[in-house]
């Protein structure tokens, strides 16, 4: 057929019409581009994994969460029970030796967070062996930030998301008896023996007595690029200044007894922290945050967080923030761990969850304090 | 009578199908990615914003230099749909990076376009606003992924099928 502009045909151009499209060289045709027009759609589905339903993706970690937590909607699938804390960070400047960014140069940035108990139980009693995590905004100038979750151990017991995954699987109570099958549990070890490892140097380093006397660890390596260009693997903590004291052995008979002890504490005088930069060297890992980096690793004390307030979470504060590990500011990159592109992902797919669901007031409250 | 658009509605034309192709693969993948997530998502929210701007220009464009009138023997129900289909794109392209930026806006994030460029937030940090918008910005997503299968599927029918000129109309 030539290709004749229609416009110098009359109206009721018959090659519009029915007919002439089911004439069978029309129907070749309109096959052919049935089938560009499918693989198009096509494609798109296999990008979005529509094709591959067992992949792990950041919608099934979290029904893992929820699996393993029950459902406790408009609360964190992990670090469920926390409460908010203000405060700022005073840097010193010696930190611009590594990273570009704002917040290193000397001076004070406002700084809001979190302090959480891991787990996805929002009403979980304290206890002296749970994880305690700090999370943290920095709110730089022009609209920038830095934020980053920490928690107190020396190192993450977990390599990868698979393995988070599958320690969510193993570790799921049973429902007849309501503790981890055992059997699953071991085989979750075999699987993954730096976890093992990891675990033991966990139990040996011991956890403090509070919140205001512990030390947060990023876990996760970073890379920091200075104003002359040079790229440095970092990893950071947060050393209290207040004492170490070992925690004891058993939780008291006051349900929120470490969070009431912050909040005395900071209601007293602010606490404080030590941003503890640790350099790392050719060979460190930055992919493994199992895997503790040697003690002699130079450190480079960045500046002091001060917390000035602690706050129960409620609307527009640290409950309706996603402490992304990788909202980070120009001069602070991700490293190759497996686990920060993860937990990103992951966390945004909580904070949609939780933030579209009906919020109940958080196990800790603070309004009765002055 | 002009055959076919000008040469600036083309090259917007051509440069935005690539781009916002582009942009619904790089959504559809980094929503179901962890490994590629972060990747994907630092691509995505500079190259919305790109594409908001060049649609400001398009619109403008549009107005100064219309398209092309449609065959003459073309029936009533095709014209509309041509038409209705048009201005539907070009009301997701302007929702998608609006949505997108306000939800960001809503969810308290810094929204971080390259280095130390950044936007300012178009709405109040709000849970509520942030719940209703993120599922928003998906269903247009959705829309327009399949409103852009529409396009291409009538694109190739005048291609090939009615052979009347109009597929050429951005072509040359």
């Amino acid at each position: 057929m030539p290709n004749i502009p229609a416009s110098s045909r009359p109206d009721g151009d018959p090659r519009y019409t029915l007919a002439s499209l089911l004439a069978p060289p029309q129907l070749v045709r309109l096959a052919a581009i049935g089938a560009v027009v499918g693989a198009v759609a096509a494609s798109f589905a296999w990008t979005g994994g529509f094709f591959s339903p067992d992949r792990l993706d950041q919608t099934r970690m979290i029904d893992a969460f929820e699996a393993a937590n029950g459902p406790h909607p408009g609360f964190r699938r992990n670090h469920a029970k926390g409460v908010c804390l203000e405060g700022y960070f005073d840097s010193n400047g010696a930190g611009a030796r590594l990273s570009k960014a704002e917040v290193f140069q000397p001076g004070r940035v406002p700084v809001f967070g979190r302090f959480a108990l891991a787990g996805g139980l929002p009403m979980i009693p304290d206890g002296p062996t749970i994880v305690r995590s700090m999370a943290l905004n920095f709110s730089l100038p022009d609209g920038e930030a830095w934020r980053t979750g920490m928690n107190d151990i020396p190192v993450f017991p977990l390599r990868t998301p698979q393995a988070f995954y599958d320690q969510l699987v193993a570790a799921k109570p049973d429902p007849k008896t309501g503790r981890p099958d055992p059997q699953l549990l071991a085989a979750f070890q075999a699987a993954y023996p730096e976890t093992v490892r990891a675990t033991a140097v966990i139990r040996a380093h011991g956890f403090s007595s509070g919140f205001a006397n512990a030390t947060y660890n990023g876990l996760d390596a970073f890379l920091f690029t200075s104003a002359a260009g040079t790229t440095t693997p970092v990893r950071w903590s947060m050393e209290p200044v207040d004492a170490f004291a070992p925690a004891a052995a058993a939780p008291t008979a006051d349900r929120n007894y470490l969070f009431d002890a912050l909040i005395a504490r900071v209601h007293d005088a602010p606490a404080k922290w030590h941003l503890i930069l640790t350099v790392g060297q050719p060979g460190d890992p930055t992919d493994d945050a199992t895997q503790p980096w040697p003690p002699e690793r130079e450190r480079i004390d960045a500046g002091v967080l001060s917390v000035t307030r602690i706050v129960a979470e409620g609307d527009g504060n640290c409950r309706d923030i996603n402490f992304d590990p990788l909202v980070l500011p120009d001069g602070i990159a991700p490293s190759d761990d497996p686990l920060l592109s993860a937990r990103s992902a992951a966390y945004s797919t909580s904070f949609t969850r939780r933030e579209g669901e009906t919020k109940i007031p958080s196990a800790i409250q603070t309004a009765r304090r002055p | 009578m002009t055959r076919h658009f000008s040469l600036l509605s083309r090259l917007l034309h051509w440069l935005m199908a690539i781009l916002i192709l582009a942009m619904l693969f790089i959504g559809v993948a980094m929503v179901s990615s962890l490994s590629d997530y972060h990747r994907l998502v630092s691509i995505h929210k500079p190259l919305g914003i790109l594409i908001l701007i060049l649609v400001a220009i398009r619109l403008v464009n549009r107005l100064f230099n219309p398209a092309p009138s449609l065959p003459a023997g073309m029936p009533a129900a095709l014209r509309f749909t041509a038409h209705a289909s048009h201005w539907l794109l070009y009301a997701l392209m302007f929702a998608l990076p609006l949505v997108g930026w306000g939800m960001l806006s809503a969810a308290g994030y810094p929204i971080v376009l390259i280095g130390l460029l950044h936007l300012p937030p178009i709405l109040p940090h709000d849970a509520g606003l942030y719940a209703a918008l993120r599922p928003l910005h998906t269903v247009l997503a959705f829309v327009l992924f399949a409103t852009f299968l529409a396009h291409l599927g009538a694109a190739l029918m005048h291609a090939v099928v009615f052979r009347d000129g109009v597929f050429q109309s951005m072509t040359r």
